[in-house]
């Protein structure tokens, strides 16, 4: 999908409002027009002839076997081309996960018999229109011998779950610190299940041809997933073609080729025809997994000043019975503070569910709601401010790698968000504060996200007629990358921003690993930059050296290009635009692919690089540790009778490093910090135990913030240009923002009301 | 495929003999009968699609009181100047309900035959037992999720509650709905569950709701509606009150109270017990925190929503002393 800066970018005026269009200006979003106008299409809206649509049937028991399967009225209504059950499909071969451990060799069936969560997939309608399939999979008729489950973790039948070892982390002698610390909190902290639940439902169009297979479907990797395919069906990677122009939000939960989109594919070729497959709102909620519910107990040891001696967590995470999910709880306890002695360890429980699934900051936001409030509890058991407790125990270098934090602007963060949010003039006792009805409360709370790296790759072309063209199979789901690549292609070839088009979401465009982790912008702008350098280094040589340039004459070392022209450095000789000087030399493009890996790397590295995530780069290799850093300052207003909670207030300050759209990563911290509000008072999956499955299943009843709960929100960036951590000196954007806001919240309710949440979400019963 | 036929009604006459039409269904605005045919609850053979119709979107106002037709949609009675300085509690009431987008197609009629959000209902596949969707069947909530269910007027057959808004401020000022010639009092028109859950209105086969009119009062005019709920717009109620006050002349002894209580319960509440309570007194915040306990007599919770019965008398109690305040 191609989206022209020129045409709906604007940008030359109003846009940037720094007057910047380079790396670092304010440009706005090249696809914000195309969006707002309805000219976007998304992946499921490409018209295609002999399109058939399918729709899915899902288990209603939690446990059980598929005793059998009724299809005979569904396949005699009207319009019905095919009822696929585990009966009739064709085994797939299992595919290799993330990392690209080698799968069983074993079939792979996306319609289940053996059920183990309530939604699971069963069977699949597939007819000539939508109504028909909608229609058609009503009267399959699905029997069952229907087991116990295991619904939640608290479920007696749960156990303690499975110890994952990996997840230990520990130093000093914690256990005996603690016992000896004078001052000793213990508490535990639960987060429930969570939803991504993006606009954009999941779906996709499949098309066969041949054994070569297009996907039209919402992608945050379009590689990783071709992979997935390409093995389930067992046809070459470069046989799958993955198509995703626009993505109305993934939050994590659009990676990875997901069931639904193997049955979609499987029905295309049992058909011949392509087919479509839309989820509907409430199979969202069962069809891949949201974030595990998650529950931790932080114990803190500290002497008389708050000063921490010991810090021991234990955490548990859902996941599903067959699959494996682990939910990082120990991420953020590990490295937030300074202390002697620390121990972390972790279980996962399986449970009757569809396995959980990376959401926003997943690890590091359920992490944060434990640490972030566990601090909070130690100030006011020691008796100073929440603010300080955090300053008296800040952590200087990584505790838990023992190495220099490659940037950590969070001590500026604290300052410049407490003076903004006026902090001092906080009251320190709970319940002091009130207006009316209403108790005001004050909370802080930091959170931190490590900064994932990986190597990109990209595609640069200029054009006959000086314009230039960005390609890269890197997608934008709203986070910018169409834009902020424009800029650095711009600010790299010396050209205006507004002459750069930017094609993303084809799997044939130059390879790119996953947009998830908040890594894409540091890797692509790193992979454009590298691959525009290489374009401009080629146009210079060839102004130099060809004899029919206009510069030939000159005998120069190098060149200048700034706002599409060419000069000499000096400026003394000719002045000609990149198309006068394409012209000239006869060329009708400069074509420069480049990419970020090791120069001697294999073919083999660069397909695991891009197609798993085994090849990202460790965020405590080498000397230093990377991690993106905020804190949040909170008020909340909470009905003393009602007990409601709305957010009067957010400042947050940010260390994302070098902002290379200050505008849209401010954005995406805003967007973030919403969801954190949701997060904190509204979000959670609820079970009907006795079925084990999420009643709540559609957006009327799952409550996302509406524009009535989101204050004014400050975010005040605090970054320097981190060298460490990205060729442009950027951090990670997407996910920190979130991590923090939910304890901040709970913080600053307990500011408020003397009440100290340990549930999330934070509902007025509660507190009433 | 489920087909059924789309009538458009010429007349109310017309609308009147299709909708007795068995398996007949009025549209209006759509925003629950479409919802509901998606979760496959509704299951019309015909749809009476009465939009077409002319003036039965009239609002008019004088000092009798108002009348409010039918197909007048939720935004523009919300936004009606006359019933926005007489009638503040509806307004009040329209403008706190649904979203935007739904105020603007939603109709009043439809409005008043909105159906319950228990999820157990709009879920058959996985939910079967419900006497309300399928009569005789049994409740799927009870013993389930019931965080939003009813405390008041339940019945061991459903104890799911009515989730509207407007009606309960209707009921607090004794509004009539206008079924062609007859005249029911809203607080008739909406039944108890009972043993029959399944009846949630007075209102027969070939009867169509034409219109809705509120006596013109002191205390329609001296009126609010408040709603809680975590979030702050567009959820339905945990619990709300429509309230009205008239004072005697010394401006402080209650002369006529009206209350009304949302969200807690089957049907719209009016609560009765506080209005008796408080008539005649004069305002003061403890008697009236006191008398609003009242509104939630004979309460029976379901575990989860034990809260709603706590959280109910605080409601109208605010509600009372904030129209008090502007005395
Ligand atoms: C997500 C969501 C949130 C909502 N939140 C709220 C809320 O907070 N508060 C609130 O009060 N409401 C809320 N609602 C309900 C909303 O107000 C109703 O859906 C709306 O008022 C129905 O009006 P309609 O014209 O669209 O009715 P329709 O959907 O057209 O009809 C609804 C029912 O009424 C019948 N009907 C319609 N007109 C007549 C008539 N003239 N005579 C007899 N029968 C008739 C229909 O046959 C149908 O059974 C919400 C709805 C949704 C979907
Ligand atoms: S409460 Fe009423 S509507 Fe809900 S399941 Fe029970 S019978 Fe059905």
């Amino acid at each position: 999908m191609t989206v022209h800066m020129k045409r709906h970018g604007e940008s030359k005026r109003g846009d940037a409002s720094d007057g910047r269009e380079a790396v670092g200006g304010r440009l706005s979003r090249v696809d914000g027009p195309p969006k707002i106008t309805g000219a976007a299409k998304y992946a499921v809206e490409q018209q295609l002839d002999g399109l058939a649509y399918a729709v899915l049937v899902e288990s209603t028991i939690a446990a059980g076997k598929v005793r059998s399967i009724d299809t005979e009225a569904a396949e005699s209504a009207p319009g019905v081309l095919r009822v696929l059950t585990p009966d009739n499909i064709p085994p797939l071969k299992t595919a290799s996960d993330w990392l690209g451990t080698p799968p069983p060799d074993a079939p792979y069936y996306p319609l289940a018999r053996d059920i183990t969560f309530s939604g699971q997939h069963v069977a699949a309608v597939v007819a000539e229109t939508f109504e028909q399939a909608v229609a058609a999979a009503a009267l399959v008729k699905v029997s069952y011998d229907e087991a116990p489950a295991i619904v939640d973790l608290s479920d007696a039948k749960a156990g303690d779950g499975i110890p994952i070892d990996a997840m230990t982390k520990e130093w000093g002698d914690a256990e005996a610190a603690f016992a000896a610390a004078p001052v000793r909190i213990c508490a535990a902290y639960n987060t429930p299940r969570e939803y991504q639940a993006p606009m954009e439902p999941h779906g996709l169009i499949a098309r066969w041809q041949g054994d070569q297979l297009t996907v039209w479907e919402p992608s945050q990797w379009l590689d990783g997933m071709a992979r997935t395919y390409a093995e389930w069906f067992g046809v070459p990677f470069e046989n799958v073609r993955l198509v995703s122009p626009y993505i109305g939000g993934g939050f994590g939960s659009k990676a990875l080729a997901l069931g639904h989109g193997a049955v979609a594919a499987i029905a295309a070729r049992m058909l011949e025809r392509p087919v479509r497959l839309v989820m509907t709102r409430p199979q969202t909620f069962t069809g891949y997994g949201g974030r595990a519910a998650t529950r931790q107990t932080v114990t803190i040891g500290a002497d008389a000043e708050g000063k921490i001696q010991s810090i021991v967590h234990r955490g548990v995470n859902e996941t599903s019975i067959d699959g494996m999910w682990v939910e990082p709880l120990g991420s953020t306890t590990s490295i937030m503070y300074a202390t002697p002695n620390f121990s972390s360890r972790q279980n996962v429980v399986r449970v009757n569910s569809v396995v959980p699934g990376a959401m926003r900051a997943p690890g590091e936001n359920p992490s944060a709601f434990g640490i972030e409030s566990a601090i909070d509890e130690l100030a006011y058991e020691v008796g100073i401010d929440p603010l300080e407790i955090r300053l008296r125990n800040y952590a200087e270098e990584d505790p838990h790698a023992k190495k220099a934090w490659s940037t950590r602007q969070l001590r500026e963060a604290y300052a410049v968000g407490a003076e903004r949010f006026g902090w001092s003039k906080r009251s320190p006792q709970p319940r002091s504060m009130r207006d009316g009805n209403q108790l005001i409360g004050w909370g802080v709370a930091a959170g931190t996200y490590p900064v994932r790296r990986a190597y990109g790759e990209a595609m640069v072309r200029i054009l006959a007629d000086g314009s230039v063209e960005v390609e890269s199979s890197s997608i934008d789901m709203g986070q910018g990358t169409y834009t902020i690549l424009a800029q650095t292609a711009a600010e790299t070839l010396g050209v205006p921003a507004d002459n750069v088009v930017v094609k993303l979401g084809d799997s044939r465009f130059a390879r790119a690993g996953v947009t998830g982790g908040s890594r894409l912008a540091g890797v692509m702008t790193g992979a454009v930059h590298k691959a525009a350098s290489a374009a401009l280094d080629e146009l210079v040589a060839l102004a130099i050296s060809d004899p029919r340039s206009p510069f030939h004459a000159l005998q120069a070392n190098t060149l200048v290009v700034a706002n599409g022209r060419i000069a000499s450095p000096r400026g003394d000789g000719p002045e000609v635009s990149i198309a006068e000087l394409l012209a000239s030399v006869g060329r009708d493009r400069i074509e420069a692919k480049g990419d970020t890996m090791p120069a001697n790397s294999t073919a083999e590295e660069r397909y695991k690089n891009y197609t798993t995530i085994a090849m990202a780069l460790p965020h405590t290799e080498g000397d230093y540790s990377r991690y993106s850093w905020c804190a949040h300052f909170i008020e909340v207003r909470v009905d003393e009778d009602f007990g409601t909670v709305r957010v009067s207030r957010v400042v947050s300050a940010l260390d994302s490093g070098r902002l290379y759209n200050p505008k849209l990563a401010e954005s995406q911290w805003k967007g973030g910090i919403i969801m954190g509000i949701g997060q904190a008072l509204l979000e959670e999956g609820i079970v009907d135990r006795r079925h084990g499955r999420i009643v709540n299943n559609n957006l009327a009843d799952y409550l996302v913030p509406t524009n009535a709960d989101i204050p004014d929100i400050e975010v005040i960036s605090v970054g320097i240009p981190d060298p460490h951590s990205s060729a442009l000196g950027g951090k990670g954007v997407g996910e920190l923002a979130i991590v923090g806001v939910a304890p901040a919240i709970a913080n600053a309710v307990f500011h408020a009301t003397g009440k100290r949440i340990r549930d999330l979400p934070i509902t007025l019963e509660k507190l009433i | 495929m489920r087909d059924f036929s789309y009538l458009r009604a010429s007349s109310v006459d017309a609308a009147q003999l299709a909708s007795a039409l068995p398996g007949a269904m009025l549209l209006a605005g759509g925003t629950t009968l479409v919802d509901l045919a998606k979760c496959g609850v509704a299951e019309p053979d015909t749809l009476v699609d009465i939009t077409h119709l002319k003036g039965l979107d009239a609002i008019t106002v004088d000092d009798r009181g108002a009348t409010i037709g039918a197909l007048a949609k939720m935004s523009g009675v919300a936004d009606h100047a006359d019933i926005k300085s007489r009638f503040p509690a509806v307004s009040e009431a329209l403008w706190q309900a649904a979203s935007a987008q739904i105020r603007n197609m939603a109709t009043i009629g439809g409005n008043l035959m909105q159906r319950t959000r228990c999820p157990y209902f709009r879920d058959g596949e996985n939910f079967p037992a419900c006497n309300k969707r399928a009569p005789g069947s049994g409740c799927s909530a009870i013993g389930g999720v019931t965080r939003g269910h009813a405390v008041l007027g339940t019945s061991e057959a459903c104890i799911a509650t009515y989730p509207g808004d407007l009606a309960v401020a209707l009921v607090a000022f004794d509004a009539l709905v206008h079924l062609g010639d007859r005249q029911v009092a809203v607080d008739d028109f909406f039944l108890l569950p009972g043993a029959t859950p399944e009846r949630e209105h007075a209102i027969q086969p070939g009867e169509v709701i034409t219109a809705i009119s509120i006596p013109g009062t002191p205390a329609a005019r001296r009126s609010t509606y408040l709603k809680v709920r975590d979030r702050q717009s567009y959820e339905f109620a945990a619990a709300s009150a429509a309230v009205g006050i008239e004072f005697e002349a010394d401006g402080r002894t209650i002369r006529d109270l009206r209350v009304a209580l949302g969200g807690v319960a089957t049907k719209p509440w009016r609560a009765r017990g506080v209005e008796e309570a408080l008539r005649g007194k004069v305002l003061e915040p403890d008697a009236v925190k006191r008398a609003s306990l009242l509104a939630v007599e004979g309460a029976v919770d379901h575990g989860a929503n034990h809260y709603k019965i706590e959280l109910a008398p605080r409601v109208v109690a605010r509600a009372i002393l904030k129209l008090g305040e502007t005395a």
